[in-house]
């Protein structure tokens, strides 16, 4: 059945209206970047109103997505909306990538609205990191705001906590949890992944397996140092630390309360529009880089080409190149 | 990678069937050739993957079948997928013997694979199946 294609305010009105397949299309469109996603972008930003955002992140394995599945079903079956954004790597060499978060959410992945019910249902889109980092930087924010404004509330952003931009991503978020697990490695190693310093609620999953209490004895440790220097928050918030065991169910709830707890204490101490500031500016910023690496680009091909050559040939040095081509990106503007 | 739109395939056993070895392959060959997989994996029903298919904006779906079903499930993918408005095309792959090709591809499958499919061919199925479903 040959069905027409919808224009953008046509697909945003049908996902507005709760049509599911619109919404997986318009996420396509965030992903793809470039008009179309601004597009998206321009009238998403008028009806999002401020759904709770909250970041995922652990090493692969630590159990997240079982995690978010568990927290995704409790929140539902208490009538909340939630949706869940599942970023995982892409390859390097193909571009290829296997999202295999929805496996673990299984449970939750078919909660369409129950027949004879009103029951609102959840959304779960999986997205690949596509190789450029910078693409994840922009397309999250706009998938999360378009969830936003079609009435997801909260907006769950799970990433694996590998790569810089991925923890920007959960740093960015209003809550930003941290999943850990016992046998990988003492607190000093997860001091290195700069996980700790994104972190406002600390999960230690998998608690019933050995050495979990010796993972929260060390994560405390590191907490009291960040206290030492001062760089635990200034309003006196320090990360709790729940334990957890995803795959039983247990642990869930009191993740999620943790969650809301540090709500808030965020709304209590104005935090939260502080950091909405701050995700904004980030927003604006890899926008503007994105921007400033196409002229770039387009720089090098055009008018510049001929700068290039002469770098390229040893005329100039490519110090001399890139001020050139500089000063004529900045006239162009 | 190429300016291509990335293909997005959601891959899936349907119904009580144990044998993920091919789909494991199929998920592997498909990301090498640059694919988009998202991996349901086993035990799925077809309201499953119909959810899945939606707000994935899956542009193929893939189904793998060892346990004989596939007379009775493979049309009922189709099905499902035409009642929720959606014309993503379903690719069988797994054992399937000669004489059902025909039937599943009139029953509305886009396309059947066998074993001792090339990787190449499987990919190439599968970008097949989209372009023509477009």
């Amino acid at each position: 059945m040959a069905k027409a294609k919808r224009s953008i305010p046509e697909l945003y009105e049908a996902a507005r209206g709760g049509e599911r397949r619109a919404l997986g299309r318009l996420l396509t469109l965030v992903e793809r970047g470039g008009p179309d996603a601004d597009a998206v972008s321009e009238l998403a930003h008028a009806d999002s109103d401020g759904a709770h955002i909250v970041g995922i992140t652990g090493a692969p394995g630590a159990g997240k997505s079982t995690l978010v599945g568990q927290l995704v079903t409790d929140l539902v079956e208490a009538g909340a909306k939630p949706a869940v954004l599942a970023v995982d790597p892409s390859s390097p060499l193909t571009g290829g990538a296997i999202l295999g978060d929805r496996i673990r959410m299984d449970d939750i992945a078919e909660h369409g609205p129950a027949p004879g019910t009103q029951r609102p249902s959840t959304f779960i889109r999986s997205m690949a990191t596509r190789g450029h980092s910078g693409g994840l930087a922009l397309a999250v924010p706009l998938a999360v705001r378009l969830f936003d404004a079609c009435g997801y509330d909260p907006v769950i952003v799970e990433t694996v906590g590998v790569g810089q931009v991925e923890v920007d991503v959960v740093g960015a978020a209003d809550t930003a949890v941290v999943v850990m697990t016992p046998g990988m490695g003492d607190a000093v190693q997860a001091n290195k992944a700069g996980l700790l310093e994104v972190a406002d609620v600390f999960v230690i999953n998998k608690a019933d397996r050995p050495g979990a209490n010796d993972v929260r004895r060390d994560l405390d440790l590191m907490l009291d140092l960040s206290h030492m220097t001062g760089q635990e928050s200034e309003h006196g918030y320090r990360p709790p630390i729940v334990m957890a065991s995803a795959l039983k169910g247990e642990g869930n709830v009191e993740v999620w309360k943790t969650v809301e707890d540090h709500r808030a204490h965020l709304r209590a101490t104005g935090q939260e529009t502080i950091r909405r500031q701050n995700r904004i500016r980030t927003e604006v910023r890899a926008r503007l880089a994105q921007a400033m690496s196409n002229a770039a680009e387009a720089a090098m091909d055009g008018e510049g080409a001929a700068q290039l050559h002469r770098a390229e040939t040893a005329e100039i040095s490519p110090n001399e190149a890139t001020n050139e081509l500089l000063r004529q990106l900045l006239r162009e503007s | 990678m190429t300016d291509q739109p990335q293909l997005r395939v959601v891959l899936a056993k349907l119904g009580l069937d144990g044998h993920d070895r091919g789909i494991k392959v199929v998920a592997r060959i498909l990301r090498d050739a640059g694919m988009e997989v998202i991996y349901l994996g086993l035990r799925q029903t077809t309201a499953s993957i119909v959810a899945a298919a939606e707000q994935e904006d899956a542009d193929a779906i893939g189904l793998s079948m060892h346990n004989a079903g596939h007379m009775t499930l493979a049309p009922a993918m189709v099905a499902a997928i035409d009642e929720a408005e959606l014309d993503t095309p379903v690719i069988v792959g797994g054992i399937v013997p000669e004489q059902d090709i025909q039937p599943l591809l009139d029953a509305g499958v886009a396309a059947v694979l066998g074993p001792g499919a090339s990787a190449e061919e499987v990919a190439q199925t599968i970008r097949d199946a989209v372009a023509n479903a477009d």
